[in-house]
């Protein structure tokens, strides 16, 4: 009998383990998504920023990829965001650069994000950024505007049958840094 | 004698009466009881939402509700019926059947079990208790996405402790169920010669255990999302919507299985019965039941396809998908097999066991057709995904609980219940069901989107054939009530086999059940099995 009640609260102390566990791995699934989208490129994650010096890529002047700038701001951000540009023809290996304005409406200075994305999926992994306003946070002050610049490099090992793609933009309000921002006043 | 001394040490000898008997009652019998009858009001409170959104779509244009409670009803209608009336149908049948199936005195924790019950109703109340708040009941569909979900009232704070509440109960259920099954069995009773139902309900409580913490997770992040300045799946502050439907679906696919499994045993039992045959290829359907259990932790993708994913990944998910046709066409020709040369009688029990193998098999079609990658993309929240789920979980769960109930109310109450009227209430359920849930498919396929109060006009019609068949389906249901009603009062003495065919232990013990049953196990060997393999 003694046995018997030992083995049973033993199970039900394993059980109660697993249960706690799975609330653990629940949660756990959180970096694991990020990094199964980092490794993938899924949803629409753009490549890590690179440095320049360390592009040391044939240009291939033999073929050219359309690129479209899009941009979205979050309607709690009282701001304007738009790309200078529209279209950009570019060759896979070469740097270009192109810039986005943004213009604070409000009376109240604003910290911003700005999350990018690529599509179609399958290029968001040949798209490589040098140097990217999404990088950091952007402040900026009460009817202040400003030019952010993006540089880019688009992978010569884009896949051949992809010659358009899309970086889109959506800028939120750091709602956070806004508050400190406030607060510091 | 373990079993004994512990029996003895569990007996309430000085029974308290009244309400007070029902609130601290340890016996399982008495709690599978209080489980059958909560899943019962449940489905009531569940069905009538469910006439709500009917009436509404009886025309198109806006008649009755205003879309907003439309909404509401559409998601309460599924947070009622999964949570409310179907799992803790089948935990109530765990309750009553699994101590008796196995010749166990009690469950192996008495008194948790009280605890899993009584946390039900406190989590229906603040979860019904939604409806009559400012900002509503939840309208984002039961699913919760976000951001959808974060943008509602208050209330979600109310659902989501309501859904944290269900897990532990479910959680303490299942936890109870594998101790019973894995410590409790009378000497000789081996896994291999334990009743299926007890195989099917041991496997669904490992997946509960699995699955509902990850429930919890997901609905504590949209929590903090929302009230506490996290941004888990809040795309402003980095996060990411599709990381919910991830780790929802991660949950949503085995508990599919979990509201499926019980029924599969359930069924595994009845059919035997009234074939007057030992089950064909016992030893198969406990694989195909494990199987079938694994195969649902790595198909959850094919619930959101539409999200975007890469080539290969649709793939997977749609060829592991299909890969479940298989164990569950095992357990169907299974059944067939075992009726195959049979003596049959059909017995209102064989029936709705019956009306569940031809009707969940359609809903097993549908969802084959659905899991094709790019057939989805047109299916994919439109009607034929209602037609197809309510397949699976009325004619499928629900009848599977029906027969089940008829089948053991017998042992429960003494009485048999009134087979003409048993007879009718299959009849008239089977028909009106399918009135209700086939014209939907062709809805769907037609492009009628799921949870929406209004429709274009050509819809019309087979809107309207479905809405009558709701009505008729449900209201038939009083008719259930009144049959299980006049059962327990009384009517022709039930003896302690009940039915001619039956095999088990829980025919060995008296009509009605005492409340102590087994206090000494009972010896078995080969020649009281319920399920030898007759290929072996």
């Amino acid at each position: 009998m003694q046995v018997k009640d030992q083995k049973k609260w033993r199970l039900v102390g394993g059980l109660s383990l697993m249960a706690v566990a799975m609330f653990g791995f629940g949660y756990l699934l959180v970096p694991l998504y990020e990094k199964f989208c980092e490794i993938t490129g899924i949803g629409g994650r753009t490549g890590d920023a690179v440095v320049e010096q360390t592009l040391t890529t044939e240009v291939d002047t033999s073929r050219k990829v359309t690129v479209h700038f899009d941009a979205n701001v979050n309607s709690a951000l009282p701001w304007r965001f738009e790309p200078t540009e529209r279209m950009m023809q570019v060759h896979p290996g070469k740097l270009y650069e192109t810039t986005y304005i943004a213009y604070n409406r409000s009376d109240q200075p604003v910290v911003a994000q700005a999350v990018p994305s690529v599509a179609p999926g399958q290029a968001s992994l040949y798209f490589n950024k040098t140097e990217c306003f999404c990088f950091t946070e952007q402040l900026l002050g009460p009817g202040e505007s400003r030019d952010m610049p993006v540089r880019f490099v688009v992978d010569p090992n884009l896949p051949q049958r992809t010659d358009l793609v899309t970086l889109s933009y959506i800028i939120y309000k750091n709602d956070e840094a806004t508050a400190v921002l406030a607060a510091a006043d | 004698m373990s079993q004994e001394t512990t029996a003895h040490h569990d007996d309430h000898d000085h029974h308290p009466t009244g309400i007070a008997r029902w609130l601290f009652t340890t016996n399982h019998k008495e709690i599978g009881t209080l489980y059958l009858v909560f899943s019962l009001i449940m489905f009531l409170i569940g069905g009538a939402m469910a006439l709500v959104i009917r009436a509404e779509l009886f025309a198109p244009g806006l008649q009755l509700v205003n879309p907003e409670f439309f909404n509401q009803m559409t998601t309460m209608h599924a947070l009622v019926m999964i949570f409310g009336a179907v799992m803790p149908a089948f935990v109530g049948l765990a309750n009553w059947m699994v101590p008796l199936m196995i010749g166990a005195p009690d469950m192996a924790l008495p008194r948790m079990n009280n605890w899993s019950f009584w946390i039900l109703p406190f989590a229906f109340t603040l979860l019904l208790a939604t409806l009559f708040m400012p900002s509503g009941a939840p309208a984002s569909g039961w699913t919760l996405y976000p951001p959808l979900s974060l943008q509602g009232g208050n209330s979600l704070a109310f659902v989501i402790l309501a859904i944290h509440l269900m897990g532990i109960s479910s959680i303490m259920g299942a936890i109870n169920i594998i101790a019973t099954i894995l410590n409790m069995r009378a000497p000789g009773m081996t896994l291999l010669r334990m009743p299926l139902f007890i195989w099917t309900w041991l496997i669904t409580a490992f997946l509960l255990i699995a699955v509902m913490p990850v429930l919890a997770g997901a609905v504590t992040m949209l929590l903090t999302d929302r009230f506490f300045g996290t941004s888990f799946f809040d795309a402003a502050g980095g996060g990411d919507p599709v990381l919910y439907h991830h780790i929802f679906w991660f949950f949503g696919h085995p508990e599919v299985y979990i509201m499926i499994l019980p029924a599969f045993g359930i069924v595994s039992e009845i059919i035997p019965t009234f074939s007057r045959k030992r089950l064909f290829g016992y030893t198969s359907m406990v694989y195909a039941t494990a199987s079938i259990a694994f195969l649902s932790f790595i198909v959850w993708a094919h619930h959101m396809f539409t999200v975007g994913m890469p080539l290969g990944a649709m793939l997977f998910f749609m060829y592991a998908t299909m890969l479940i046709a298989v164990p569950t066409g095992v357990k169907i020709f299974n059944w067939i097999s075992t009726m195959w040369r049979g003596s049959m009688t059909f017995e209102t029990p064989m029936l709705f066991a019956l009306g569940f193998l031809v009707l969940f098999t359609i809903g097993g079609f549908s969802g084959l057709m659905l899991a094709i990658v790019p057939a989805d993309f047109q299916y994919h929240d439109s009607y034929f995904v209602v037609a197809h789920f309510h397949y699976v979980l009325v004619t499928g769960s629900v009848f599977a609980i029906m027969a089940g109930v008829y089948y053991w109310l017998p042992k429960w109450t003494g009485y048999m219940y009134d087979e003409k009227l048993g007879k009718i209430h299959f009849w008239w359920s089977t028909i009106w069901v399918n009135v209700l849930f086939f014209p939907q498919h062709y809805l769907g396929l037609a492009g009628m989107p799921r949870r929406i109060p209004d429709y274009a006009v050509q819809f019309t019609e087979f809107n309207m054939i479905s809405s009558i068949g709701g009505f008729m389906f449900g209201f038939g249901q009083l008719l259930f009530v009144y049959i299980i009603w006049k059962c327990a009062r009384g009517g022709e003495k039930a003896t302690a086999q009940v039915w001619e065919g039956a095999r088990g232990l829980e025919w060995t013990v008296p009509s009605p059940a005492p409340l102590h049953t087994f206090d000494t196990p009972p010896v078995v060997d080969d020649s009281v099995a319920v399920h030898k393999d007759n290929l072996s």
